[in-house]
């Protein structure tokens, strides 16, 4: 049982490598990367828990008083995230120049190199 | 072809599974007491009287970082406005005003001040509770899209003049990059946040330069999502490829 969130996030990402890899069209194959990213925060935020714990905000518990899961990897997690949009934002602007350039979003069907 | 594909897909699926599987005992005990990045963490951001830790963590001890990523953002929505601009074979066809139901325009005008007013908080407190700069930045902007639910294209481009966002984008860009210089002009270092003093534990000022870094991040992530949203729905309601082309 120690180790079922790690393997959660293996999931995860399998999932998301796989709809990557069979995809028959851009716009989900976003999305799978989208999945696969989400199997990070999984890892991350699993990384830091700790038993018993809460969250490492002291406007309302007493410094010391209770265990606060690691604030470090939720940082990162906070980092994730916004890479994620980011990119996610930009790929998705990359799929609609390609379905207007050469009118389809089925990677298969690009196959010849257009100026 | 596409049977080798799914070929490939498999055995190298099946490997990544193997490895991925047998790393898995040997990452830190799931829930284990062990976390001393996480401690020290804890306790310099105590000692900066910042009661929100990751938000030390973020504007306070890796606060080079987060410029990076404000810079990721930057240049991210840069890029989706120079992709999705208007073509040489395009035009801007008018948005035509939009019948909406009646119930939706009443929820979303009431929810729309309360959704702006929630961001702002968010990004005020960012250094009290949890949220901060990223969050209520993201929840601003959004609110401001509910006019375009409640009402039409044409009332959210009203309040929207897109160059004002993108100025106050870069802008809060250049105060981020400004308030790191403040620390080298007075003898520290850059973005160390040392120059203001840490205030009461648990009040709005307390933490140095936190709230100014958040408040700069907060004011970026908003204009980046309002350009970056404009620029996905002038695709989707205003520009329109030109006939027979």
């Amino acid at each position: 049982m120690q180790i079922l969130p790690y393997l959660v996030a293996a999931y995860v990402f399998l999932v998301g490598c796989y709809g990557l890899a069979t995809s028959r069209n851009l716009i989900h194959t976003v999305g799978c990367l989208s999945v696969c990213q989400a199997a990070t925060y999984v890892l991350l935020l699993a990384v830091g828990y700790r038993d018993g714990a809460t969250a490492p905000v002291f406007s309302d518990v007493e410094p010391g008083s209770r265990p606060v899961v690691d604030p470090v990897v939720q940082a990162l997690t906070l980092t994730d995230v916004v890479v994620g949009a980011t990119v996610t934002a930009l790929l998705l602007a990359l799929v609609l120049q390609v379905a207007k350039r050469h009118g389809t979003v089925d990677p298969d069907e690009l196959r010849e190199l257009r100026g | 072809m596409n049977r080798l594909r799914l070929w490939l897909l498999a055995v190298g699926g099946a490997g990544l599974t193997a490895l991925l599987v047998a790393a898995c005992p040997g990452l830190p005990r799931f829930g284990g007491r062990s976390h001393p990045y996480g401690e020290r963490a804890v306790r310099a951001s105590l000692d900066r009287h910042t009661a929100n830790t990751v938000a030390s963590v973020n504007f306070d001890q890796r606060a080079y970082d987060t410029l990076g990523e404000m810079s990721i953002l930057f240049a991210a929505v840069l890029g989706c406005v120079v992709l999705l601009r208007q073509a040489r074979d395009e035009h801007r066809a008018r948005p035509e005003p939009a019948a909406v139901a009646r119930p939706v325009r009443r929820y979303a005008l009431i929810v729309l001040p309360v959704a702006l007013v929630t961001g702002l908080y968010v990004v005020a407190h960012g250094q009290l509770s949890p949220g901060g700069g990223f969050q209520g930045g993201v929840v601003a902007a959004t609110a401001l899209h509910l006019l375009y639910l409640g009402a039409d294209y044409g009332a959210l481009e009203r309040v929207r003049p897109l160059a004002v966002y993108e100025t106050s984008d870069a802008l809060a860009v250049c105060a981020y990059l400004v308030l790191g210089l403040a620390g080298v002009l007075a003898g520290t270092a850059f973005l160390a946040n040392t120059l203001l003093p840490y205030g009461t534990f648990n009040t709005l000022s307390s933490g140095g330069a936190v709230p100014l870094l958040n408040a700069a991040i907060g004011m970026e992530v908003a204009s980046a999502v309002v350009v970056l949203l404009a620029t996905f729905l002038d695709q989707a309601v205003e520009i329109e490829e030109k006939q027979g082309s």
